[in-house]
């Protein structure tokens, strides 16, 4: 049961969490990114109340996560909490679409295209196909081309504009 | 043993058999790293390998706790001396780096040697068709982590599926020298594939309770995926029907040997080293 207190004080962990960044995208948090799925707190005699924080991986090999566990676990234990239980939860399988518009348009200034299209838009099975009309995130065009599927890490595709020559990483719809 | 005692080792050795596929291709694969025809594709094929260590990771993981909390140390479930020593818990670490090889699970295909880039990528074409299916397959587990994890792999595979279904298309319908060397990849790596279809008395057992998938589901999907690709190829299905089998339970070409060696030397030679 929760009573006022309770609620803002999730809140605040909610506030906590979304100072943690991505290691790999420094401008996006694991709040931006949807990684976080719930934060629950167990409220025991003593100092024994529990924070239950549970995460969803992005990609099944990312090597971030790890980092980011124990970034969220620093951070909450910064801020006083003595015991936190951080679970991984695999479903419902993270996916692009819950990225925050915040998230995409953070994206977008540091230089990275974000994902452009919900995931059932695409049929991800097509041999072939690539995701058409990518906007650069440097001049705008739509006039881009892939290089290739997988760029410097699992969640990223490389692109060039045609239009001002500049290659780009693009965040997959996934 | 108790009925409850069976079922529970024969879990455990199914996931660790769909780990080791993951895990044995991922450490294959990983040689390719830094050596790759060109840059792109070095990246590609690393961060599918990605993928893959990722997915072994999370059944390793599944696999780990499940000894733990069933006590399985006290059963036949792995008779490694390294892993029977343990004084404390068995982790995903453990599991990987401290088996010997006739407690590895994984299929003949995946433990072969890399070969040419054609040899790799139909290696991964059949592989991943495969993966694809019995993550599919899996979703409709009984067993709920075990879906969970073919749920978030089979996003994954559904692009590996489609760089290496690519691949084989370009190269068999490529140059001469390309088409050739699809063809010899074909004629080696085709008796391998036999094995991905034929269950092992495990998987039969796990089946009828509802949590391992259903290989007699997948063999015609996958027959006709492979004609599919192999036809836009131009390449054609070899006559052979010899199938080797073994890897499901245990027993392995020569090659394992050396890639065990290779990734659990430092482990075995530094026992409890910290990363």
């Amino acid at each position: 049961m929760h009573n006022g207190t309770d609620k803002s004080e999730i809140q605040k962990i909610w506030e906590l969490l979304a100072t943690v960044k991505d290691p790999e995208v420094p401008v996006l948090s694991v709040v931006d990114l949807g990684i976080i799925r719930s934060v629950d707190i167990e409220k025991k005699e003593g100092d024994k109340t529990t924070l239950h924080i549970h995460i969803t991986p992005t990609y099944s090999g990312c090597p971030a996560m790890d980092v980011i566990s124990i970034q969220i676990r620093m951070t909450l234990l910064e801020a006083g909490y003595k015991n936190i239980e951080i679970k991984q939860v695999l479903s419902p399988a993270w996916t692009t679409d819950w990225m925050s518009a915040s998230g995409k348009e953070k994206l977008r200034a540091f230089g990275i295209a974000p994902p452009q299209y919900k995931v059932g838009a695409i049929n991800q099975s097509t041999l072939f196909a690539e995701e058409k009309s990518i906007i650069c995130p440097h001049c705008g065009s739509a006039h881009t081309q892939q290089i290739s599927e997988f760029g410097a890490t699992a969640c990223k595709a490389l692109y060039k504009c045609l239009d001002c020559f500049e290659p780009f990483d693009y965040f997959k719809c996934h | 043993m108790s009925v409850t005692e069976t079922n529970n080792t024969t879990l455990f050795k199914y996931i660790l058999h769909l780990a080791d596929n993951a895990l044995i291709l991922g450490q294959r694969n990983s040689e390719w790293t830094g050596h790759g025809p060109i840059l792109e594709q070095d990246i590609a094929l690393s961060n599918i390998t990605l993928d893959l260590i990722g997915q072994s990771r999370n059944l390793y993981q599944y696999a780990a706790a499940l000894y733990n909390q069933q006590s399985l140390q006290t059963s036949d479930a792995i008779a490694a001396t390294a892993i029977k020593q343990l004084t404390q818990d068995v982790d995903e670490d453990d599991l990987a780096f401290l088996r010997d090889e006739n407690e590895f699970y994984n299929c003949l295909l995946v433990e072969q040697s890399n070969g040419d880039w054609a040899k790799t990528i139909l290696r991964m074409f059949f592989f991943s068709n495969y993966q694809f299916l019995l993550y599919r397959e899996l979703l409709k587990s009984i067993d709920s982590q075990l879906a969970a994890i073919a749920e978030k792999s089979l996003k994954e595979v559904t692009y590996h599926l489609r760089w290496s279904s690519e691949w084989v298309i370009r190269l068999g319908d490529g140059t001469e020298e390309s088409h050739h060397r699809m063809k010899l990849a074909l004629q080696d790596l085709w008796k391998y594939t036999g094995e991905l279809t034929i269950p092992s008395e495990m998987e039969t057992l796990l089946v009828s309770g509802g949590i391992a998938a259903n290989l007699t589901n997948i063999q015609p999907l996958w027959r006709e995926k492979t004609k599919e690709v192999l036809e836009m190829a131009t390449l054609q299905i070899p006559e052979n029907n010899f199938f080797p089998t073994g890897g499901k339970i245990g027993r392995h070409t020569e090659a394992m040997g050396y890639i065990l060696a290779e990734m659990q030397y430092l482990q075995r030679a530094y026992p409890q080293s910290k990363w």
